[in-house]
Parts: structure tokens; C-alpha cells; sequence
């Protein structure tokens, strides 16, 4: 008797059907807006305009909201709305300098220029689970102050006058930034689509590499020189008006590592750079992102490669969730026709092995 | 917000344009992995977006679309990519391999000989047939440059010196013209000899992996191995159970849980057409097929 093995159109159906009832869940339970979601799941929404590459609270909601808060999902199904973007060019380089910071911490000053500031942080909370959230209640209304205009310049920016941090290399104006995303990705790569791969990078994958760093697999001695999350102004240059006109501005978390730098021949000993720069509030993928960009310099600063963060073909080819999950998963589907070519040629084997093996007498008895 | 649009069969021009020329790069050196800018597909990596762009990129209005997994017009992911271009590029669908002009296929070569103006997308995993001896593409394509494929016949030798045979059953490395060593993607190594001399274009679509390559029609397509231990092709010793087809390759299908089996052809158009012809196998009264899908 034959069992039907095949898939059916119906059932792709029906199971698509099931997936959206899944979703509702129980219909008397009042159904999530994407309000809701970019408002009080604002982290996640944060993680998926970064991860997805695409600058948009409300569809990475919608996002959120249809891939059920599977976060790797609704980057997924924000990045192949993306791919279908006209693209325009690229903006002007932000100014995080200038930055509306929220939130700015250094670790490696006591006090800087514009102050630390904590902003809205769990950082030292207790992590008690909340019975009164549990419940919905009213916080309270946050502390205010005047506003300062106390410029906060970047700590970088203090190290960097006097020369005891490496500059930031300046692209010449007329410098197309690389975009992975157009071009097929070759090694070397340079370091703005490093950059990039790495902001698009899984969260916990950076995390699990530049946790490695600290414990030792490619050591490269950080301090977090700044962290700061706010807004920034979007400018793009219009070749029509021969000016940059502003687009708006966006949410960033920028971290700077300092890392230590022994010198060179030719160069002095100075601190060294790690660069991480995401959408939104992100600071653990930003300090994960700077820990890794500055082990990936390593060939760059003449240190040895020994560790996985320090190899760049390693870390940039497996750093996409979209294309990591979408791999792994694959392996749900068939692969009958393989795996009977190869229980073909394993037994086979087994056959010859079982004949080679036998004692003599079993062997003649056999034949 | 405002609801996507798409363009036909989903890619836009420009990117289509893009890939038309990585193909058209692919045909002029035949085997040779050309890296491209793939785009993220509405449908996951590893499930066939390279294929898809291929298709994507040279489908037109009047072309009939077969879409097969392993070697199944009925496996789930078969139907969900032929929905895909029936939705987004209105292309009429079919069956049949003898009347399709693009076939697009995921571990088989459809059984029934192709012919000259089809043209068959094969979906690759891997493109690299070195990745699995050395990791790094920055190495294997300096390797392929040189035509240093000595690291692939130690591999194949060791098989020989373990095992006593070459222990690869899929995805069986071939030379493409003489020149490029090439991963025909998985494959069951029954069907190396079809890629031979084949007068229909076939082309390699490695999405995740961003490459695409060729073989144009007629190019020797050469499996990789040695004088004292030649290619031979496996194939389970029966005839199909429904057609009674003693060439074809068959899927083994267990049939209860004390350990029976039947086997089948894997290509089920083939199957449905012999036994349209009046061919029985032992099992052929069962009804096996699905109602006709749209």
C-alpha cells in the first residue's frame, strides 16, 4: 500500500490558516496594536529596525506583531521588505557628537565634559520580577530639570586632542560607502562593510564573540570609552538645491571602545578603536559590535590572528541570523532523495564489511 | 503605510538586469562561480532563493514554469515557489517536464531527456564542491584559479583506500569543460551523466551564498574519478512499483512499521506519464497521486 508522502497545496493552506489563529490566540483577550508594541515593546522594536537594516518603528512593529515575537522572524520579514526599496543614495555622515543624548556613560573618566548621565537604563536594578506590572499601574511621572546646553562632546574626542587615541579615519568626500547589500561580499573586506556586516549582525552572536575576546580567544583590553543613546539629525545632499537638507532624525546607540595599543616601529603607543553603532536603544549589541570591530582589526594593527573574533571571513560569513536561521532551518525540508542515495551507499558497505569480517567457516557456511 | 507593489515576477528591473549579467558571465565561462548581489527573498536562505533569482531574472510572459523537489511536482516547497511565480509573474504552471521552457528543481534532474530551449535553475546549498576541504573562499577560489584540484582527488582517493569505494552519494564533484571542478548541487550522483553534453541551458543559483554558475548547452560535464575506479551511478535494483520503470531513479517509501517497503520513481512525472502509457508495477492499482493542483 502506498502512503502519500507528498505535501499538499491545501495543507500549505490550511496550515497558514492554523498559524494565523495561533497568533490571535485566545480571541477574548483584546488583540495587541503596533502602538503597543513600539511603545512598550521598544526594545525590540529597536532590535528589529537594527537587525532588519530598516529605519521604521512601525513596520518593525507590524514585523514584531506577525512573526508572533520571534525577533529573528520579524527581521526577516523586515529585511525582504527592504530588498524591495528604490534606493536614493546615501546621507551625509551623522554627527553623534552633536547628539540629543538620553543617555551617555563613560567608564574610563569620573566625570566628562556635559556630565554622565544615566537616562533610562536597567542598570543597577534590582531584577525582582514585578508583581505591580503584573497587575497595570500608573508610574510615576519622570524627575525633570531645566535643560542643560552644556555640549557633549565625544570622550573619544577628548582622548583624541591630545593624540593618546588613534584618529578616526576621515573618507575623502567623494567616497562611496560600501553596501554588502549590493555588492557580493569579498575578503579583505574593508572596514565599512565590516562595519555594516556587523551592525546587521545577530545580537547574541556579536555577544558570544566579544565575550570571547574578554576571556582570552584574541584578548584586545577595552574600556568602554562611551556609550550614549539619542537623537541625531539625518541630512542627505541634493544635487538639485547643491545643499544637505535635513530628513528627519533617528534614534542611535553609539559605543567606543579603548583598547590598548603597545605601538610600532613607526607609530607611538596610543589607544586603539572598537566601533559599534545601532538603531535605537542597543547597548548591548553596540558594545558587542565594538569589542568584535576592534578584534577584526586585528591583521590591521600587526597583532597575531589567533581567535575566532579576529577572523574575518569566520565572523562576517556566519553573522546573519536571516541567512544563519534560514540554513539551519532548511534542513526541515525533503531530502529523501539524498538520503537514499546514501543508505544506498551505506549499505553497500555494510555489506562488504559484514563479509569482510566473517570468520572463515561463517563465510563458507554463507556461500 | 502603504501596501508593496510588486514588479513582475518580484525583482525589480534593475536588480533582474544585475543578475542577467552575472548569468550571462556564468555561460561564458562554463563552472565558474560568479558572485552576485543576491537579494533577500521573500522566502527563507537555504530554501531556494538563489534558484528563485534565476528564474526571476529570466522568466518571461510566455514561459511555462516546472518547479520540482526532489524530483516532486507535489513536495511542499515545490508548490509554495510555483505559487510564488504564478502570483507574481502570472506565468502559466505545469507538470509536465516536455512542456515546460524554465524548469526550476531542488535535488533531481528531471528523468525524461531535455531538449534544446529549456532551460533547468538548479537550487544550491553550497556552490564551493571544495568548502567541505577547506573553509576559506579568500583559499578555494585561489585554488580554482589555479586549477589546483589535487586537495579533491586525495579526498576522493582516501574514500577509495577506507572505504573501497568513493563514498560520495550526492553532490558528487564533476569538471565543467574541462576546466572548472564544479558542485553540481546535491544531486543523487545517478544524475551526473544528464548534465553531460545536455542541449538545455542549466543554470546555478547559491542565494546565501551569492554566486551563480553555469553549464551552457552542450559542454562536457566530466564526474571526477579514477581509471582503476570509474564512475558508476547507484540506483536501488527494482523497478518502480507504479510504472514498473527499471531506469529511473526510485524513492524508498516505508510502507508500515514492521519494515516493508516499496519503491517508487522519484520523479513523479515521469511515473504519472508511463503509467498514462499503460505501464504497471506491482503496486500500480494503489492511487498514488493527489488531485491536480492549480
Amino acid at each position: 500500500m502506498y502512503v502519500a508522502v507528498k505535501g499538499g497545496e491545501r495543507a500549505i493552506e490550511n496550515a497558514h490558516r492554523l498559524l494565523a489563529h495561533t497568533r490571535r490566540g485566545d480571541r477574548d483577550v483584546p488583540e495587541l496594536t503596533l502602538a503597543q508594541i513600539s511603545e512598550q515593546l521598544g526594545l525590540s522594536v529597536d532590535r528589529v529596525m537594527g537587525e532588519g537594516s530598516l529605519y521604521d518603528r512601525e513596520l518593525a512593529a507590524l514585523a514584531i506583531k506577525q512573526a508572533r515575537g520571534d525577533l529573528i522572524e520579524a527581521i526577516f520579514l523586515v529585511r525582504a521588505f527592504r530588498a524591495t526599496l528604490p534606493r536614493f543614495g546615501a546621507t551625509e555622515p551623522v554627527e553623534t557628537g552633536a547628539m540629543q543624548v538620553q543617555r551617555r556613560v563613560s567608564s574610563t573618566f569620573k566625570d566628562i565634559p556635559g556630565g554622565q548621565i544615566l537616562g533610562p537604563t536597567f542598570d543597577y536594578t534590582h531584577r525582582l520580577l514585578d508583581p505591580n506590572l503584573a497587575q497595570g499601574f500608573e508610574p510615576e511621572a519622570p524627575a525633570t530639570a531645566e535643560a542643560s546646553d552644556t555640549p557633549t562632546p565625544r570622550v573619544t574626542d577628548i582622548l583624541g586632542r591630545d593624540g593618546l587615541i588613534e584618529s578616526s579615519p576621515r573618507a575623502a568626500a567623494d567616497t562611496i560607502v560600501g553596501d554588502l547589500t549590493r555588492e557580493p561580499l569579498d575578503f579583505p573586506a574593508a572596514r565599512d562593510l565590516r562595519l555594516q556586516n556587523l551592525a546587521r549582525a545577530d545580537e547574541g552572536f556579536l555577544l558570544a564573540l566579544g565575550y570571547s575576546t574578554q576571556r582570552g580567544y584574541g584578548r584586545n583590553h577595552p574600556f568602554a570609552g562611551e556609550i550614549r543613546f539619542g537623537e541625531v539629525e539625518v541630512e542627505f545632499f541634493a544635487e538639485e538645491v547643491g545643499f544637505a537638507v535635513p530628513l528627519g532624525s533617528l534614534e542611535l546607540t553609539e559605543c567606543q571602545m579603548v583598547n590598548q595599543f603597545k605601538g610600532s616601529a613607526t607609530e607611538a603607543p596610543c589607544f586603539t578603536r572598537g566601533y559599534g553603532l545601532a538603531f535605537g536603544q542597543s547597548e548591548r549589541k553596540t558594545m558587542s559590535m565594538a569589542l568584535v570591530d576592534r578584534s577584526l582589526r586585528a591583521r590591521e594593527l600587526g597583532e597575531d590572528v589567533t581567535a575566532p573574533a579576529q577572523d574575518e571571513e569566520f565572523v562576517m560569513s556566519h553573522s546573519d541570523n536571516v541567512q544563519a536561521t534560514g540554513f539551519v532551518e532548511h534542513l526541515k525540508l525533503p531530502h529523501y532523495v539524498d538520503f537514499q542515495s546514501e543508505l544506498g551507499l551505506l549499505r553497500k558497505l555494510r555489506k562488504e564489511f559484514a563479509e569482510a569480517d566473517a570468520p572463515p567457516s561463517l563465510k563458507e557456511a554463507a556461500e | 503605510m502603504n501596501a508593496p507593489t510588486y514588479n513582475f515576477a518580484y525583482l525589480d528591473e534593475q536588480t533582474k538586469r544585475m543578475i542577467r549579467r552575472a548569468i550571462l558571465k556564468a555561460i561564458a565561462i562554463p563552472g565558474y562561480q560568479v558572485p552576485f548581489a543576491s537579494r533577500e527573498m521573500p522566502m527563507p536562505y537555504g530554501w531556494g532563493t538563489g534558484g528563485v533569482q534565476v528564474t526571476a531574472a529570466i522568466l518571461g510572459p510566455t514561459d511555462v514554469l516546472k518547479v520540482i523537489d526532489q524530483g516532486s511536482d507535489d513536495t511542499t516547497n515545490a508548490i509554495s515557489i510555483r505559487k510564488f511565480f504564478a502570483k507574481t509573474a502570472g506565468v502559466a504552471t505545469t507538470t509536465a517536464t516536455a512542456d515546460a521552457t524554465v524548469i526550476q528543481t531542488r535535488h533531481r534532474i528531471p528523468e525524461a531527456p531535455l531538449r534544446a530551449g529549456q532551460v533547468l535553475v538548479y537550487q544550491v546549498p553550497i556552490p564551493e564542491p571544495l568548502r567541505f576541504l577547506e573553509p576559506r573562499e579568500t583559499e578555494t577560489r585561489r585554488m580554482h584559479a589555479l586549477a589546483e584540484y589535487g586537495l579533491m582527488h586525495v579526498k576522493l582517493y582516501e574514500d577509495i583506500a577506507r572505504f573501497g569505494h568513493i563514498a560520495t552519494a550526492y553532490a558528487y564533484p564533476v569538471k565543467v569543460n574541462a576546466r572548472y571542478v564544479m558542485d553540481p548541487s546535491p544531486t543523487p550522483k545517478f544524475d551526473n551523466p544528464k548534465m553531460d553534453n545536455c542541449p538545455a541551458l542549466q543554470l546555478f543559483g547559491a542565494g546565501r551564498e551569492k554566486r551563480i554558475y553555469a553549464i551552457p548547452p552542450y559542454t562536457s560535464v566530466v564526474s571526477l574519478d579514477f581509471a582503476d575506479h570509474p564512475f558508476t551511478r547507484y540506483r536501488f535494483d527494482a523497478p518502480c512499483a507504479l510504472c514498473g520503470a527499471g531506469d529511473s531513479y526510485l524513492d524508498e517509501i516505508v510502507t508500515d512499521d514492521s519494515g516493508s517497503r516499496m519503491f517508487v520513481c522519484s520523479d513523479t512525472d515521469y511515473c504519472e506519464g508511463r503509467q498514462a502509457e499503460g505501464h504497471r508495477g506491482t503496486e500500480s492499482a494503489a492511487p498514488h497521486k493527489e488531485r491536480p493542483h492549480g
